[in-house]
């Protein structure tokens, strides 16, 4: 039997009208913008304002460029030739695809001021040498750089990322058992606890002259390091997450037969989630920065042997380049983290944005 | 499942005081009550006079101080898939879609293969199959508290407990809910017992209602219901009744009063 249609209609809401996350725009927001962008043609100060700022960095280098020679800045104007000519095709081309030109519209400023940004660097630099050399070259050394020792680059991304993910993945393995070990049984909270609470806040990096004596290697002892860092947070977000399960949830759980299993791995374990991520995106940051030491101080190779060594030949063009790597890199392991939480945690509302 | 009887008997349970913890407060004291196989039966009553704790009890959630609870001739001694609980809150998990969440017993006890048929069959019968793949964040209170239901319902409980399961529901939705509840028991045939601070929906929906009195919490009375189903909220009979058991609660409350000082 089923309940009649006028019984249920006026609290069966369809589905659509409340799926959408609160930071998301509803469906009628994304209708108005629509209208409005189709609407409204981009403005001849969007158009305008990425190449204008490229040929207003270009000028700024060209005036100052006399003095150097043309081989150490070519790559730096060919770049803004480039941008000159890839921001015209854009903005003819978006005027035949909407999706251009809403992100367009929405990365139009942004990019100018990073572009003004750099005509800015270069006055400082290269232009009056404001700043000491040669702690601070210019933006066209640093590309220079960047182009020049490429393959010891990528070589030294690649160190570095099989570095930090191998110490991650153990870090985060550990730590989540030791977490819903913690977390879920009383006996082992209070042996654990203590020393979790102990040894937990001094930082990775405090190991080193130990990890040094003890490890093999640099390299496994640098991993060693960083899944320490990684551990702690993970261990102790994952225990209070599993321990502030809502009691509640256990309760019904138990009236519907479940047994010791389904409680940890079916109702603990998913309740505790949000906060496990928590403690992901935590021991991530604490990786970097132990990734970043260890490098510089035992490890050959990797972003952070990079940079020492290049400041060691007083190359800060080179030490720029790595930095700009270490940003794109990093920042590129924060992104794909936050997707996987976006994915798994699809059932919680209002999660952060990256 | 077949719908079983419920026996409680000179159950007492006491909570360490919250402000002294040293000191026990008496929660419940030398309850006894009996509900036949099929019966629903509601217990109301002023809040803190254990009403709660008595269905922690039967569920096996807690144990009591003293006495002794049997389903069918069988003690209760921890929680079992044979006596559900519905709260308040319908509690669904939130990682879990509706159907997840419906089908979460035949999953605990490890049935779901021989048994998934009936997640549709609930689903159904609570009106929710569009709803299948939603999170309950999406799922309105009583489309919430429906799912609940199923979950529940699903085990084939000998008894459930309801605690306060329509009481976050607007009025309009909580007497839609009523007969929807009315329904599955007719559906089910399984024992019932309903906590409640709605002296109307313990009217409308019981075969018997019992008045509670708190500190400590207490059985005052026991009143049958005779009226036939479907009932009339605005009927005579109703009415009068309604006024008894007013009457009764308000003595229930000043005897606690009295008992206070």
């Amino acid at each position: 039997m089923r309940p009649e249609k006028h019984n249920s209609r006026p609290e069966i809401s369809p589905p659509e009208s409340t799926t959408q996350l609160p930071s998301a725009p509803t469906h009628a927001n994304v209708d108005a913008i629509e209208r409005m962008e189709r609407g409204s043609e981009l403005g001849w100060r969007a158009h305008l304002a990425v190449p204008l700022a490229a040929l207003v960095a270009l000028a700024i280098h060209l005036l100052f460029s006399k003095r150097a020679p043309a081989v150490e800045t070519h790559s730096y104007t060919l770049l803004f030739y480039e941008i000159v000519g890839v921001s015209i095709v854009l903005s003819i081309a978006q005027r035949f695809w909407m999706p251009l030109r809403s992100w367009m519209r929405h990365m139009c400023p942004i990019l100018t001021a990073a572009i003004l940004l750099l005509g800015l660097w270069d006055i400082v630099t290269f232009g009056f040498q404001l700043l000491p050399m040669p702690y601070f070259p210019g933006p066209a050394a640093v590309l220079r750089s960047l182009i020049n020792d490429r393959v010891l680059l990528l070589d030294s991304t690649w160190h570095s990322l099989a570095l930090l993910l191998s110490g991650y993945t153990v870090g985060v393995l550990v730590g989540l058992i030791s977490g819903i070990c913690i977390g879920w049984s009383t006996p082992i909270r209070y042996w654990g606890m203590p020393l979790l609470k102990v040894v937990g806040p001094i930082p990775a990096t405090a190991w080193i002259p130990l990890a040094m004596v003890v490890s093999p290697s640099a390299v496994v002892s640098a991993a060693g390091l960083i899944a320490l860092a990684v551990w702690f947070p993970v261990t102790m977000l994952t225990a209070s997450g599993i321990s502030n399960t809502r009691a509640s949830y256990l309760d019904v759980a138990r009236t519907l037969g479940a047994g010791r299993a389904y409680l940890v791995f079916r109702v603990a374990i998913p309740a505790a989630i949000p906060n496990i991520f928590i403690g992901l995106f935590m021991g991530l940051g604490a990786s970097f920065l132990t990734l970043v030491v260890a490098e510089s101080v035992g490890v050959k190779s990797g972003l952070g042997w990079y940079v020492s060594w290049a400041q060691g030949w007083a190359e800060y063009g080179k030490v720029y380049a790595a930095l700009i790597i270490m940003a794109a890199f990093f920042s590129t392991l924060m992104t794909l983290l936050f997707k996987l939480r976006d994915h798994v945690l699809v059932w919680q509302k209002g999660v952060i944005k990256w | 499942m077949e719908a079983s009887s419920l026996r409680i008997r000179e159950v007492s349970k006491s909570f360490p005081a919250p402000d002294d913890p040293l000191t026990r407060r008496l929660t419940l004291s030398n309850i006894s009550l009996s509900l036949a196989a099929g019966e629903l039966v509601s217990l109301i009553g002023p809040s803190g006079c254990g009403k709660s704790t008595l269905l922690r009890l039967i569920a096996g959630l807690d144990s009591p101080d003293s006495g002794e609870l049997l389903v069918g001739s069988e003690p209760i001694t921890s929680p079992n898939a044979e006596r559900g609980l519905v709260f308040q809150d319908p509690n669904l998990f939130p990682w879990l879609t509706v159907r997840r969440n419906i089908q979460a017993g035949l999953v605990a006890r490890g049935v779901l293969r021989e048994k998934r048929d009936e997640v549709d069959q609930f689903m159904r019968l609570v009106g929710l199959e569009v709803f299948a793949n939603a999170y309950p964040h999406h799922l309105s209170g009583g489309m919430a508290q429906r799912a609940a239901l199923a979950r529940a319902l699903i085990n084939h409980p000998k008894v459930l407990l309801l605690d306060e399961p329509l009481g976050a529901l607007d009025a309009f939705t909580r007497m839609r809910m009523q007969d929807e509840v009315l329904r599955l028991w007719q559906a089910h045939r399984t024992t019932m017992l309903l906590v409640t601070h709605d002296i109307d929906e313990a009217i409308y929906m019981s075969d018997r209602i019992m008045i509670m009195s708190p500190r400590p919490g207490k059985i005052e009375q026991t009143i049958s219901v005779g009226l036939d189903r479907p009932r009339q909220r605005t009927s005579e009979d109703f009415l009068r009744l309604r006024g008894d058991i007013l009457e009764l609660l308000h003595l229930a409350g000043e005897s606690s009063v009295e008992n206070k000082n």
